[in-house]
């Protein structure tokens, strides 16, 4: 945590990199960690939790070891994108946004990710699955248990 | 001299060297005595542009019939400047964001006056989001959030996330630790969303879920202000610490006397 802070200096534009840090370091910002950078900063910490609501690859609420993102956009909903999701929600027990109880997965799903020939497409902690299908997700999850 | 043309009126105004200075349509309009409506506008904040509703149509000679709408409340004035207020194209729009806004809010009666002034009675969009309390009514203007930072300084609100989902809340929807509850933020939303409240010899501020003793005046014992207000203000004006502990009436009484043992005593007040 320390050397992270110490990486920026306190200028206003290195909030979001510093923010986007603790995000990647932690998986999810806590109470305690945006309370530290508004005083790091001298910003009020309205602002803070603003910018850390803002943007949605922030999250104020620990995020699974793995981050699953179906893609929703155009391309991949029609291609089947949907289904996909809705099967993934039965195979784990979550809506899209959610995590599981034992903090191993979050599902998520992202607007286009422009790969969009390769849909309906599912990214798994960066890794990119296409041609997805609802039987193919099923196993592909298996090699993340 | 700026000449700036209204609704046919010719006004003029003082020229400013830089155009971000210079007066804003809406502050040019009101001079001259035309109405436009606004919603979050407030003369002693910053222009935001986020209610949409005071928008105007302008031009300029050389335009050639070319038009545009702007936001009056932050659009500066330049020479020439051609304004209408009330043409078809601003009734038009005006009256889409209305149907926008009414969607939002159904049940504001603000927002339902307004609208019954354009005509219109309902709306054609439908919201699944329609602020609750602590919020009912919000339109997301950002008065209350500009004037806690702008005037006030202590930023206790925000809005938090976006979208659909935007809300004015404190950090972590839990009560803000630096809220003065001074209730500048009530005074200034134009939806009448948030509640002060005063129960005792406490006050409730809904937004910010802050909660603060109220002082009694020493003389008369009425409740008159916030405990962490009265704090605030004592640090600032260190000289006139004895009639701050005492309420608006009680204070007016106690300069008048000072006043009536004649010259010397002003000095002391
Ligand atoms: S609570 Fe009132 S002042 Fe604050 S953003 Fe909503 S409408 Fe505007
Ligand atoms: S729509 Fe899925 S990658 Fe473009
Ligand atoms: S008053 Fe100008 S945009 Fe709201």
């Amino acid at each position: 945590m320390k050397d992270i802070f110490n990486k920026y200096e306190k200028k206003d534009e290195n909030i979001l990199g510093l923010l986007e840090d603790i995000q990647t370091e932690f998986n999810y910002l806590s109470e305690e960690n945006i309370r530290k950078v508004a005083e790091a900063f001298g910003v009020p910490l309205s602002r803070i939790f603003g910018i850390s609501t803002f943007y949605k690859s922030f999250s104020l609420t620990p995020k699974g070891k793995h981050i699953i993102w179906v893609c929703s956009g155009t391309a991949c909903h029609v291609r089947g994108a949907p289904k996909i999701s809705d099967r993934l929600t039965q195979l784990l027990g979550i809506e899209p946004g959610g995590t599981t109880p034992d903090n191993q997965f979050t599902l998520e799903t992202v607007n286009c990710l422009g790969a969009c020939a390769l849909g309906p497409l599912v990214v798994i902690d960066g890794k990119y699955h296409g041609k997805m299908s609802v039987d193919k997700i099923e196993k592909l999850l298996q090699d993340y248990k | 001299m700026h000449k700036i043309n209204i609704d046919g009126q010719t006004v003029e105004v003082e020229p400013h060297r830089q155009s971000s200075t210079e007066k804003t349509i809406l502050e040019v309009a009101k001079s001259a005595g035309i109405y436009i409506p606004t919603l979050c506008y407030h003369p002693a904040l910053e222009p935001y542009g986020a209610c949409r509703l005071c928008l105007v149509e302008i031009t300029k000679p050389e335009w050639k019939e070319w038009s545009k709408l702007v936001v009056s409340c932050a659009y500066h004035v330049e020479n020439n400047l051609i304004v209408k207020t009330s043409s078809e194209k601003v009734i038009k729009a005006r009256k889409f964001i209305l149907e926008l806004l009414l969607a939002r809010v159904p049940e504001s009666d603000v927002i339902q006056k307004l609208a019954n002034q354009y005509g219109i009675t309902k709306t054609r969009f439908s919201s699944s989001l329609n602020p609750e309390p602590p919020t009912l009514n919000c339109i997301l203007c950002g008065l209350c959030v500009r004037v806690c930072d702008e005037i006030i300084g202590e930023n206790a609100i925000c809005f938090a996330y976006r979208g659909a989902n935007r809300e004015v809340m404190a950090p972590f929807n839990k009560p803000s630790e630096v809220c003065l509850t001074c209730g500048a933020c009530a005074f200034v939303c134009p939806m009448g969303a948030i509640k002060i409240e005063d129960i005792v010899d406490i006050r409730k501020i809904s937004i910010s879920k802050t909660e603060a003793s109220l002082v009694r005046c020493k003389n008369c014992g009425v409740t008159f202000t916030a405990l962490p207000v009265s704090e605030k203000v004592k640090k600032k004006f260190q000289t006139l610490q004895e009639l701050l502990e005492l309420c608006q009436k009680c204070r007016r009484k106690k300069t008048i006397e000072k006043l009536s043992y004649g010259p010397m005593a002003i000095r002391n007040i």
